[in-house]
């Protein structure tokens, strides 16, 4: 059962085989690993930049704003900025507050964020590693930034923190049963739990996506699956943690400097997270959008998978970005209301009826 | 009779609920729709840039700024020193100090304007009767020390001019 | 339910809260705890102190402490004429500052039977209006952000500052404005002021439908207000509210109408009311208030007046001696001003009556037994400008 040093970091593109053809083969792995990490790193702090710019541009010009205009063209530099800013600002540390778990819960978020990319597949041969248990690997690992928003709110000593983290732990509750359900029905569908098995289940066209293929049902799925995952991360309309306007900043209130960063960095690369599960479970991953026309899709597929994957999960991003941008906030009842009387009700019928589906072999 | 009773309850319960559900989801999407609207279309963006336009930022001719006194081409004024600006003020604002001229007419000696304590509430323009004073275009009054925020308005060249 | 001597109680080794007044739960289980709601919060919108009480997310009773921002007016309006306090009554309620400038205006003018020509009160009236329907967008935008929709509040600016540019042109500001005077106004209006104005009432009824379809139809929005801080008319009446609070419970009471000033009487209006007096129906009652707003503008602008601005202007108006009223309807509710002089030429004792102080006391009826969130959006129906609360 042990897999292999080659099956854990499938780095078999053309770094990899370079990396192996000099290296003898543990070595070879080591290095490999090594560099999937640093790279990893790479993606986790320009995502981090890039998500940030765009979120305030997105936001700005949804509200008839420019967005930050003046550090670089157009703002491009408004992050490096702003991060510079957060470096050098004083951390503040509540009396009273709980030292180790206040400094110690900012990095969960960001972890989580970290440790799911390990198993996207951005490419065909672009992913750190493939376990044949991705999906849960993927439940179990990004329960981490909400359990570091529990931290925060317990170690500040602060009321308006406690409260914020008590309903975000009501909301992990309730939330993950039903992203836990649909991504079951995908895996249903797929016939693997394996991230890459999913994405090469879904080869093909556009109406081979999860999405498109399973008639009707794929679309509610996803509409479902958005709803819920705006929910895991925190956003509005479900920003119920952090609600500015109730809690003043929830979990963050007593953050300041690269803490409180840290945690913004969380959010947003947590965000792209979701988005790449998204686009990985039910938009095909790396798969180009081939309509079966004869003379397009040639086109299409010169296009390399990663590029398609990226797209995809930005305009992912985007769709989370415009319900932030346009919904008011539910209340945190009403929030319990949305997941224990529609959303699980109708993932499980969904469940059910998908089920059928494939047993009776309508899909596709 | 009592289970078709029971059946339609549980139906019309399912139809509102998935009603209820469509129909909220509907008016989700007319929010969706208003909002990405303007976010194709740049050109609604209100904001302005603001240190950057300052050469194009004009202010209404009644915008209400700093206390000015205008002079002429050889540095008079209108004021007199009569004072009714500085009993119309509500804030103490204005001190108007008089002198005397050598013919011994009672003139301006100095005009003093306490920016600090100004509301910009225009009074002592309305109340002024040879229009000496007017409201200034300028807006940006913030200064680093306190004491700069105190202003003669009138010029000091006035005085010796009345005088000769 | 009131214990009479709560101050000795002892909740979790501390005293109760000064203001408190139901008694410890019966619950031993329950365990309730006090918040802080401002003085620096992003929702109370000014230096309004709130301390909840919280069992969980439920508010079991609300305090509101006021005097953070008291800068006692009603002590200095003592040592200014009337004109000076004209400006003084900017500082109320900043967002109806016309309507204050009015009021005070209003009762001078009874004391000294000086009246206003037609001109004046057409400007009055569509500047009145004009303010309320900037007053009400701002709350638009404000009620959206307080409810976690960002986006409203931009929307709301943007008709707002069509608005706010027409009170720049007209009188030099854009908040205190200080621009009615005893028997008219300081300035006539501009010649651009028809043009925008008409500008505005072309655009406004688009807009306000892309409002309700943004917020006030959106579902989110419908299950946060509907059944949420109830107001029975009763309650309404014995807390002194006004304004939309007092009409969305369902009583017809409006100034302009019920004890028509100014030029009122000529205009064809209607009250829109509510049936609930839930926070949906207070924000309702906003809504087709800006509609109405539009109508009034629309009569006055096609029967706007020339002729003077302003008559019998004085430097000092010394009113005889005795007390004088006089009353309007702000966007916010009912402003009063209490006059009492000796003769001279500043008040022996001015009193404001403002809107936003009875308003906000109904404050814990409506909130106790909602969640927290409710807490914010209820306050946000009631619409309050703190200045006015505290003076």
């Amino acid at each position: 059962m042990m897999p292999s040093s080659v099956e854990l970091y499938p780095v078999n593109n053309f770094i990899g085989d370079i990396v192996r053809s000099i290296f003898p083969q543990p070595a070879a792995a080591v290095i490999n690993g090594l560099l999937a990490l640093l790279s990893l790193m790479a993606l986790v702090g320009s995502l981090g930049a890039v998500l940030i710019f765009l979120e305030r541009k997105v936001s700005a010009h949804f509200q008839l704003r420019f967005g930050p205009m003046r550090v670089g063209p157009h703002g491009l530099l408004q992050p490096l900025a702003d991060g510079i800013k957060a470096i050098f600002k004083e951390i503040i540390k509540p009396a009273g507050a709980d030292t180790f778990i206040f400094f110690l819960a900012p990095l969960l978020p960001v972890s989580a964020a970290f440790l799911v990319l390990a198993v996207i597949p951005f490419d065909h041969h672009l992913q750190v590693a493939d376990p044949a248990g991705g999906v849960l690997y993927v439940l179990g690992v990004s329960g981490l930034s909400i359990l570091g928003i529990l931290l925060a709110g317990w170690a500040s000593n602060n009321k308006y923190s406690l409260l914020g983290a008590m309903r975000s732990g009501a909301q992990m509750v309730s939330f993950e049963i039903s992203i836990a359900l649909l991504m079951l029905l995908v895996v249903m569908l797929s016939g693997t739990a394996s991230l890459r098995g999913i994405v090469l289940a879904q080869e093909g066209t556009i109406f081979d996506w999860w999405i498109f293929k399973l008639p009707f049902l794929g679309i509610l799925a996803f509409i479902m699956y958005l709803v819920a995952s705006t929910a895991e991360l925190n956003r509005t309309p479900f920003d119920i943690a952090e609600a500015e306007s109730e809690l003043t900043g929830g979990f963050a209130t007593e953050y300041s400097g690269i803490s409180f960063a840290m945690f913004f960095l969380g959010e947003f690369v947590n965000m792209f997270v979701a988005a790449c599960l998204v686009t990985t479970f039910f938009l095909g991953g790396f798969h180009a959008p081939l309509l079966g026309l004869p003379l397009l899709d040639p086109l299409l597929k010169l296009i390399p998978g990663f590029l398609w994957f990226f797209a995809k999960a930005f305009l992912i991003v985007f769709l989370y970005m415009w319900f932030r941008w346009t919904f008011p906030r539910v209340r945190v009842d009403q929030l319990m209301y949305l997941e224990w009387r529609i959303m699980l009700p109708a993932s499980l019928i969904l469940l059910m009826l998908s089920g059928l589906f494939v047993a009776q072999g309508w899909v596709g | 009779m009592k289970a078709t009773a029971t059946k339609e309850n549980v139906l019309e319960f399912v139809s509102r609920y998935v009603h209820k559900t469509v129909s909220g989801f509907y008016t989700l999407t007319k929010g969706m729709d208003i909002t990405i609207k303007y976010f194709f279309n740049p050109k609604s963006a209100i904001t302005q840039e603001y240190p950057e336009n300052r050469e194009t930022l004009k202010m209404f001719d009644r915008f209400r700024g700093h206390l000015h006194m205008p002079h002429d081409e050889n540095g008079r004024n209108a004021c007199t020193a009569c004072g009714i600006c500085e009993k119309a003020c509500p804030n103490g604002t204005i001190s108007v100090l008089a002198t005397k001229d050598l013919a011994g007419k009672k003139v301006l000696g100095k005009y003093i304007y306490r920016l600090s304590q100004c509301t910009f509430c225009g009074l002592c323009v309305e109340a002024c009767p040879f229009g000496a004073i007017t409201l200034g275009k300028n807006f940006e009054l913030a200064v680093y020390d306190r004491n700069e925020l105190t202003w003669v308005l009138n010029k000091p060249e006035n005085t010796s001019q009345g005088a000769c | 339910m009131i214990t009479e001597s709560f101050s000795e109680y002892n909740l979790d080794g501390n005293t109760l809260p000064e203001g408190f007044r139901l008694p410890p739960p019966d619950d031993e289980e329950a365990e309730e705890f006090f918040v802080n709601i401002g003085p620096q919060h992003p929702s109370t919108h000014g230096v309004l102190r709130v301390v909840v009480r919280l069992n969980g997310e439920t508010v079991v009773e609300v305090v509101p402490h006021l005097g953070y921002i008291h800068r006692s007016i009603e002590k200095m309006a003592e040592n200014q004429t009337y004109v000076q306090n004209i400006h003084l009554s900017d500082r109320l309620d900043y967002l109806s500052a016309f309507s204050n400038n009015l009021c005070l205006c209003m009762a001078v003018e009874q004391a000294l039977g000086i009246g206003v020509p037609e001109r004046g009160e057409y400007i009055r009236l569509m500047i009145c209006e004009l303010q309320r329907l900037q007053s009400h967008l701002l709350w638009w935008g404000v009620l959206g952000m307080d409810m976690g929709a960002f986006t409203t509040f931009f929307y709301g600016f943007r008709e707002r500052e069509l608005i706010n540019d027409i009170f720049e042109e007209l009188c030099g500001a854009r908040l205190t404005v200080n621009y009615f005077r005893p028997g008219g106004s300081s300035i006539d209006v501009p010649d651009t002021f028809m043009p925008r104005v008409k500008h505005l009432l072309k655009i406004m009824p688009k807009v306000l439908d892309e409002y309700s379809n943004l917020l006030n139809k959106n579902i989110i929005f419908l299950e946060r207000t509907k059944g949420i801080g109830i107001l029975s008319p009763e309650k309404a009446l014995s807390y002194g509210c006004t304004g939309a609070v007092l009409r969305g419970s369902g009583i017809s009471y409006d100034v302009r109408k019920h004890d028509p000033y100014s030029i009122y009487d000529q205009f064809d209006f209607d009250v829109p009311l509510g049936n609930t007096g839930d926070s949906y129906d207070r924000c309702q009652v906003r809504m087709e208030e800006m509609e109405q707003s539009l109508r009034i503008l629309k009569q006055a602008a096609a029967r706007f007046p020339g002729g003077p601005h302003r008559s019998q202007p004085q430097q000092n108006y010394k009113l005889p001696k005795g007390s004088y009223y006089s009353q309007v309807e702000t966007p916010r509710g009912l402003l009063g001003v209490y006059i009492v002089s000796d003769g001279g030429i500043k008040p022996y004792r001015l009193k404001y009556r403002s809107p936003n102080f009875s308003n906000l006391n109904v404050l814990n009826e409506l909130a106790a037994g909602h969640k927290v969130a409710d807490l914010i959006t209820i306050m946000s129906t009631l619409d309050l400008v703190i200045p006015d609360i505290d003076r």
